[in-house]
Formats: structure tokens, C-alpha cells, sequence
């Protein structure tokens, strides 16, 4: 279970989470949509203690992200991630870029590695892709790539930071079928998207993010078909 | 000092043309300047990709402090640098050879010219990548070496193709400190046989041989990096 309590974080003198409270139950699809600047994705590099929060804290299985004892390299183990830029390791083939983390973060035998990233990227339908470059694929596919890399950790909880934002439209669905089949198979997501519609399918709960606060939180039927604030209402009517 | 010193004597005394034996001479000169480039180049890339990583972690305290030291071997001239070490030493008491006086201020040279070209292949990986590397749970230390170094090191490949292209041929400086490199060799032959022309030739034939196998293995490198 991931879970904030009353964290706040600025840059400088920006305060761009102001208090922010949410638990995800293992299993949850949660989606957080907001606009811009709304510190929907700052939220999720402060789950990875890839950003420090200034108060309140953050637990993942009871672990406090930000403690100073913790040992992120390790916590980071159990959390995938995905961002917007796919960012491959270009000097890398396919499959070495998703067995790097299991050989030298788990400690596992070359061919355990690249078994394991074999069998993931096939999960992604990259199966025949594991000798390519990155820079010779399309940017739905480094997107996969990214996610079989995240999924080759064999995480708990997974990430998703507007990856579908920097594709080109008609790459978008073959990532968001991923999305959905990860989704179909348990796994638990917090995924910071703008795809309204596609958040309305997958999620169980929707989180509208507004100047760095929760405006309104519940399933989607709900905070996207039946919204109860004025924000949320007007940030729907926009996007469509 | 005094090698040379004789053989311009016995130079003043007979003028005798090229012969083959000077070509075997030249070649190991040749061999000296090979000897004192390659431990620049190989020496000063190290500490020049050091000192480009620390540049790269703490700008302000970095470029303050560390800059400052390479900015001045980067612009002081090669000669004069190598003169003032050169006579440093004897006046504190501890005389050294010209190669050993050489080769650490070529060594200094490259890692402050390296320094530049290490911190800007740094640089150029971008911080989302570094990121993303770090969410797999690669230590600081790991995503540097698996990540951020190779990609790095594409991108500032050329550069330093250009350093070690110009630390070669800079290091004929050295004869200024009387060490019997291929410049230097080529001087001498020349004032014992009057024939500049053929001797500076072959010189440049070899400054050429040293050369060109750099430049095509970086080449080389940097296409099969890109395919």
C-alpha cells in the first residue's frame, strides 16, 4: 500500500504540492489527471524519492520513502516507473536495456537476466525486437520498451507519468493497450495521464489534481462523469 | 644537454648527407614522441574525465576552484608552461629529467583540455534518463558507469579525438627541454646534413603515421556508435 500523508513540496519558492493525502490499495488503478503544473507528476517522483518532499510524508509497505535510514536504491526495486520521454539507453540493444536493473541491481546470471527481459519484452509485444536499437524504433515502441524495463524488476507498484503525452497520435493506442492489459492483470498503477476517456475505463478511482491539492477524489463514474466541483467540470469541458 | 651538444659538434665538423641509418633515428624518436603522447593522453584522459565529472556535480564550488587551475593550463602557451616547470624544480632541489618534466605537463595540459569535453559528454546525457536509470534501482555510482559514461562518451568522442589529435603533435614542444623526440631528432639530423626539406618530410610522415590510426579507430568508433 502506497501511502501519503500531508506532503508538501516546493521548488524554490513554488509551492507545488500543498498537503496532498492518498493511500493506494495493492491491487488499485488509480489514475490523477489535472492540469498542467498541478503537481500531478511531481507527486509521482516524490513516491520514487526521485524528488525530496519539505513535510508530511510518504510510505510504501510502511517504508518512509524520505527517511533517512531508507535505502531508495533498494525501495525503488518494488516502485516501476514510467515518464513522459521513453528514454531508452541508446547504447544499449533492446533486450540489454531491460536486463541491465535485474544483472546488476538483482544480482542475477547474464542468461537469468536476459530471460527475464525476453520474456517481458514478448509480454510487451516486442518479442521480435530484442537485437534492435532504440533509435530504430518508433516511439510507441521505446515506450513499451520503457515499461518491459520497469516490469523486468518485477515491481509491486508501478508509475506512469504521462506517457502517452509525447507520442504521436496514432502511436498512443498501442501503449495504452498495454496500460490496460497490466491493469487486466492486477497490477497496481497510479498513472498521471490526459487521456480523460481511457482513464474512465481503466481506473478504479480518478484523483482531479488543482494548484497542488486533491480538488476531488472517487471512481470515475463519478469525478468524470458526474463532477461534483466547478474545477473539475470546467478542466473536463476543456479537454474534450 | 650534452648529448646534443656533441653531436652538433660532431656535426660542425663533417656534413654528411641522409643516410638509412638516420631513418632508423628518426624512427626511434618517433618512438619518443609515441611514448610521451600516449602517457599524456592515456594519464591525462583520466584525470580529465575526473575532473569533468566534478566539474559536472558541484558547478559553482567546482568552476571557483578546479576551473580556475585548468582554465590557466588551458591558456597559458604549452612552451612557456613547460619552461617554468621545467626550472621549478631544480630551484626547490629536485632536478628533473626532461621526459619526466614533459610528460606531467602534458599529462596537466590534456586533463584540463579532457576536463571541458568530459563535463560537457557529462552534461549532455540528459537528467530524465539518469532518472530513469536511478527508478530501476541502479545505485549513483552504477547509473554513472552504465549509463551516463558510455552515453557520454559518444557525444564527446569527436572532442576528444581533437585533444589527443593536438596533444601528439603538441608534445614536439617538448624538445624545447632538450628531450630527443621527433622534432627535436629531426633538428639535429638537419644540422648535420643541411638537407631540411627531405628530413622535415619524413618527420611529418611520421607525425602523420602516429596520427592517422587515431583519428580512424575514433572513426570508426563513433560510426558503429551510430548505427
Amino acid at each position: 500500500m502506497i501511502e501519503i500523508n500531508n506532503v508538501s513540496k516546493s521548488f524554490g519558492s513554488l509551492e507545488v504540492l500543498k498537503g496532498i493525502d492518498l493511500k493506494v490499495e495493492k491491487g488499485e488503478v488509480l489514475s490523477v489527471i489535472g492540469a498542467s503544473g498541478s503537481g500531478k507528476s511531481t507527486l509521482l517522483y516524490c513516491i520514487n524519492a526521485l524528488e525530496p518532499i519539505q513535510g508530511g510524508e510518504i510510505r510504501v509497505d510502511g517504508i518512509d520513502v524520505h527517511g533517512a535510514k531508507t535505502d531508495v536504491n533498494k525501495l525503488r526495486r518494488h516502485i516501476g516507473m514510467v515518464f513522459q520521454q521513453w528514454n531508452s539507453f541508446p547504447h544499449m540493444t533492446t533486450l540489454e536495456n531491460v536486463a541491465l536493473a535485474p544483472r546488476i541491481v538483482l544480482g542475477k546470471t547474464k542468461a537469468e537476466a536476459r530471460e527475464i527481459a525476453a520474456r517481458q519484452l514478448d509480454h510487451v509485444g516486442l518479442g521480435d525486437k530484442l537485437d534492435t536499437y532504440p533509435t530504430n524504433m518508433s516511439g510507441g515502441q521505446q515506450q513499451r520498451l520503457a515499461i518491459a524495463r520497469a516490469l523486468a524488476m518485477e515491481p509491486d507498484y508501478m508509475l506512469f507519468d504521462e506517457v502517452t503525452s509525447a507520442l504521436d497520435p496514432e502511436l498512443v493506442g498501442e501503449v495504452l493497450d498495454t496500460l490496460k492489459m497490466l491493469s487486466e492483470e492486477g497490477m497496481t498503477m497510479i498513472l498521471v495521464t490526459h487521456e480523460i476517456p481511457f482513464a474512465r475505463d481503466v481506473s478504479d478511482r480518478v484523483a482531479f489534481f488543482r494548484q497542488g491539492v486533491i480538488e476531488e477524489i472517487g471512481p470515475p463514474s463519478q469525478v468524470i462523469g458526474d463532477p461534483t466541483s466547478e474545477h473539475t467540470k470546467q478542466f473536463l469541458s476543456n479537454v474534450r | 644537454m650534452s648529448e646534443s651538444i656533441n653531436i652538433a659538434a660532431q656535426s660542425a665538423s663533417f656534413f654528411t648527407g641522409f643516410k638509412l641509418n638516420d631513418l632508423w633515428y628518426l624512427a626511434g624518436a618517433a618512438g619518443h614522441t609515441l611514448m610521451i603522447a600516449a602517457l599524456a593522453i592515456s594519464i591525462g584522459t583520466v584525470f580529465g574525465v575526473f575532473f569533468g565529472w566534478v566539474l559536472s556535480v558541484s558547478r559553482w564550488a567546482g568552476a571557483a576552484t578546479l576551473g580556475l587551475v585548468l582554465d590557466m593550463f588551458r591558456s597559458v602557451p604549452l612552451i612557456i608552461q613547460l619552461i617554468l616547470f621545467f626550472n621549478f624544480f631544480p630551484i626547490i632541489g629536485l632536478p628533473l629529467n626532461p621526459f619526466a618534466a614533459g610528460t606531467i605537463v602534458l599529462v596537466f595540459y590534456t586533463a584540463a583540455l579532457v576536463a571541458s569535453v568530459a563535463r560537457g559528454g557529462i552534461e549532455s546525457v540528459p537528467v530524465t534518463t539518469r532518472k530513469a536509470a536511478r527508478s530501476l534501482g541502479l545505485t549513483y555510482w552504477q547509473e554513472l558507469f552504465y549509463i551516463t559514461f558510455p552515453i557520454g562518451c559518444r557525444s564527446a568522442l569527436p572532442a576528444w579525438t581533437g585533444v589527443a589529435l593536438g596533444v601528439l603533435k603538441d608534445s614536439a614542444l617538448v624538445s624545447v627541454l632538450g628531450y630527443v623526440e621527433l622534432l627535436r631528432a629531426s633538428q639535429i639530423l638537419i644540422t648535420r646534413t643541411q638537407q631540411p626539406f627531405i628530413i622535415l618530410a619524413i618527420a611529418g610522415a611520421f607525425y602523420f603515421a602516429l596520427s592517422f590510426p587515431i583519428a580512424r579507430i575514433t572513426e570508426r568508433l563513433e560510426r558503429r556508435w551510430q548505427s
